[in-house]
């Protein structure tokens, strides 16, 4: 690689549906690095999680573009990704976490989304922009 | 995803295979809704289970608290990167996991 760093994008209609594409775009990125499947999996889940969060509030209840960009980040080796919207200005990291330790009758699932991204990635930061929101997360490959 | 049921008296089996996603878990949430009248015991079979999202617990959850007032449920063969997922949460807490 020597340097060289290929970042590439996809900008899609941010849909709940339009997450199989999604999905194969990550794929795609993946497959330049040796990435295990434990990790893998953790980055799927990240991206679905903040996806879906986009697709559902955004720009509910229209709907809007998103972009991901991804590239391979080095020292240490990882996946960078970023998703800008231009919807309304949402920070989704200002939100306290869900308290997982309540019981079944108390439980609902909302927050569980970026919670579960929180303890996944090895970063997270989230900018508003020129009318954009910009969440940037980081996996590490080890 | 798919989703397999089979009936037997008042026990429900339901198999998933797959991705249970924010798309797939709307076909679950669908099943669980329809399937559930006059159901005791519900089993999830998680073996080729191979990723859950939130969306997935949602739908869980929504059967969980179902079935707590008709009766019971419970995942069996819920491989490790499932249960990490449930770990993480706090489900396993309140749901029912048989071990392998």
């Amino acid at each position: 690689m020597g340097g060289e760093r290929e970042s590439r994008a996809l900008t899609i209609e941010a849909a709940v549906e339009n997450l199989t594409a999604v999905n194969a775009f990550v794929e795609e990125l993946l497959e330049q690095m040796a990435c295990p499947m434990k990790i893998q999996l953790q980055i799927e889940m990240a991206v679905e999680e903040i996806f879906v969060n986009i697709a559902s509030y955004a720009y509910a209840p229209k709907t809007g573009a998103v972009t991901i960009r991804g590239a391979v980040a080095e020292d240490p080796l990882g996946l960078e990704l970023t998703f800008e919207d231009s919807g309304i200005p949402y920070d989704p990291l200002a939100k306290a976490d869900p308290d997982v330790t309540i019981s079944l009758e108390e439980r609902d699932v909302g927050g569980l989304g970026i919670f579960l991204v929180k303890k996944i990635v090895d970063d997270i930061h989230y900018e508003y922009e020129e009318g954009k929101n910009i969440l940037t997360i980081r996996k590490n490959m080890v | 995803m798919e989703i397999k049921k089979v009936l037997n008296g008042e026990k429900l089996e339901i198999f998933l295979s797959g991705r249970l996603d924010a798309v797939t878990s709307q076909d679950l949430d669908k099943v669980v809704s329809s399937s559930l009248d006059g159901v005791k015991e519900l089993v999830f079979d998680l073996s080729d289970l191979s990723y859950i999202a939130s969306a997935g617990l949602r739908s869980l959850l929504v059967a969980q608290k179902r079935m707590k007032k008709q009766g019971s449920m419970k995942l069996c063969h819920v491989n490790k990167d499932v249960r990490d997922v449930l770990e993480m949460t706090g489900f396993v807490d309140f749901l029912t996991i048989e071990e392998d």
